[in-house]
């Protein structure tokens, strides 16, 4: 053997033991194989082997709910990072993104690409509801995957909002303020909620740290437990559901 | 169809020697068969590839928005000094533009309650699985009931003086009674009469967040006051 091809390479890595006891399968040359490739993965196999054509049509879903899960996946890797540099305490946290800016390599990159992409995601979010609702993807068997989106909507809105704060800088302080405020007028329950979130009467260090632990823990956590029923039943219920239908299958008597 | 075998009934109770039967097709009548010409892909590489060159465009347009837009960042915290306007973050600014009309347990409380809640019981409302256009068939009829409605939803919103809910409600009312009838004339029109009552209302209630959440961010100053958005920054 003189040829030495990036192909045979490959093949030849595909072809040690090794190799063999983490992929099963061989390459996917084959049906079978892009099959297994699929089944045989833990996180593919939220796909059926075949899908149907249309649904990969851009104006099926216009992708949407795939924006908000990529947004999200950026979020959980320059999230992860970020804490690295932060520390939810008054004054450190502020200093933490002067630090960021100033000290931390890339530190405001990954700022910068951590706040655009949770904007991207409340928007896509949104968009990805008012696309199921016009095709009417929320017909049976869907109808408590809507619910499911629409408390994942509302745990959006709060990892958004909780995040808002932790900055520290005026913004985020009124900003949290004045939806807190807000929560405030709610009768019984309101001041309760309030004092519980904040862990006092005022947006405070408590707040911060109480914001912070919801953010980087509790939510996050929400988050990837209704994300894995609501991808699950998509596919349990049939996938992606694009616009109506005309009854393009016949229905033959045979 | 003349060689169909007759049907041939056991009456028995024990369900080992003749198991219950839950259809009886008569001779006369198939059962129909659904045959499906839908074409199917392999998921690998038709859509996997796919996911990952939307993944990848998600990536790339967010590092280039990051390099050029730099997320804000104003001074400390300071309980003391009070920003005029202080504003919620964007998404809530469509609230806090209610706040302006609406007593806060209202905009802050009711309102927000009233949305989920309206969210939540969509797929188990009746009319949002039956509905058809809104003016078709006996559709007619419902003129003056939705017509009484809207007067009454505008009537509402005008009565706090909530011009940013009252004008897309009257262009959406407007635009709803403009497709009665429209099936036959022009392009907008018969699009509009294939609306169903379900789709105006989603409609009118994005496009009431939508002018509200405009509004809140870019054309509220100090003391809430109206400005143009060019005559001062916007924090996101």
């Amino acid at each position: 053997m003189t040829t030495l091809s990036l192909d045979s390479v490959f093949r030849r890595i595909r072809d040690t033991g090794v190799y063999r006891s983490i992929v099963r399968h061989g390459a996917a040359s084959t049906n079978r194989n892009r099959s297994l490739l699929v089944f045989e993965n833990l996180f593919l196999h939220v796909h059926p082997v075949k899908v149907r054509a249309r649904t990969l049509r851009f104006a099926h879903t216009y992708w949407l709910g795939g924006i908000a899960l990529a947004c999200a996946l950026v979020l959980v890797a320059t999230g992860v990072l970020l804490m690295f540099y932060y520390h939810p305490s008054v004054p450190q946290a502020y200093r933490d993104m002067k630090e960021l800016e100033f000290v931390v390599d890339n530190g405001l990159f990954l700022r910068n690409m951590h706040r655009w992409a949770a904007h991207v995601m409340v928007f896509a979010t949104f968009l990805h509801m008012m696309r199921v609702f016009f095709h009417r993807a929320y017909r049976p068997p869907r109808q408590f995957n809507w619910v499911v989106g629409v408390v994942l909507l509302l745990v959006t809105l709060l990892l958004s909002y909780t995040g808002y704060l932790l900055p520290w800088d005026q913004l985020a302080f009124w900003g949290v303020s004045v939806g807190t405020n807000m929560a405030k007028t709610a009768p019984l329950i309101g001041e309760k909620a309030r004092f519980l979130l904040l862990g006092g009467n005022i947006v405070s260090e408590n707040a911060l740290l109480r914001f912070y632990v919801l953010h980087c823990v509790v939510l996050p956590v929400a988050l990837l437990l209704m994300l894995s029923v609501h991808i699950w039943r998509v596919r349990k219920d049939g996938g992606v559901q694009g616009p109506p239908e005309s009854p393009t299958d016949r229905e033959e008597v045979r | 169809m003349s060689t169909v075998p007759p049907i041939d009934v056991v009456d028995s109770i024990d369900p080992v020697s003749v198991p219950r039967r839950i259809a009886l097709v008569r001779p006369d009548r198939r059962p129909a068969v659904r045959t499906t010409e839908e074409k199917y892909v392999m998921t690998f590489p038709n859509l996997i590839v796919r996911e990952v060159i939307l993944f990848q465009l998600v990536v790339i347009g967010l590092a280039l928005s990051a390099i050029v837009f730099d997320a804000p960042l104003e001074g400390i915290a300071n309980p003391l000094e009070t920003p005029n306007p202080a504003k919620a973050p964007w998404y809530f600014l469509g609230l806090q533009e209610l706040l302006h009309y609406f007593p806060p347990v209202v905009a802050g409380v009711l309102m927000p309650l009233l949305v989920v809640l309206a969210l939540v019981v969509i797929p188990y409302a009746r009319i949002n699985l039956t509905a058809g256009p809104l003016w078709a068939g006996s559709g007619a009829r419902r003129a003056p009931l939705l017509f009484l409605v809207g007067g009454a939803i505008v009537a509402l919103f005008a009565a706090f003086r909530c011009w940013p809910i009252v004008v897309p409600t009257v262009a959406v009312l407007l635009a709803m009674f403009a497709a009665r009838g429209g099936s036959s004339s022009g392009r907008v029109r018969s699009v509009l009469a294939k609306v169903t009552l379900p789709e105006w209302i989603m409609a009118w209630f994005a496009i009431v967040a939508t002018v509200l959440t405009v509004i809140g961010t870019f054309f509220r100053g100090p003391g809430w006051s109206f400005v143009w958005p060019w005559t001062r920054s916007v924090g996101f």
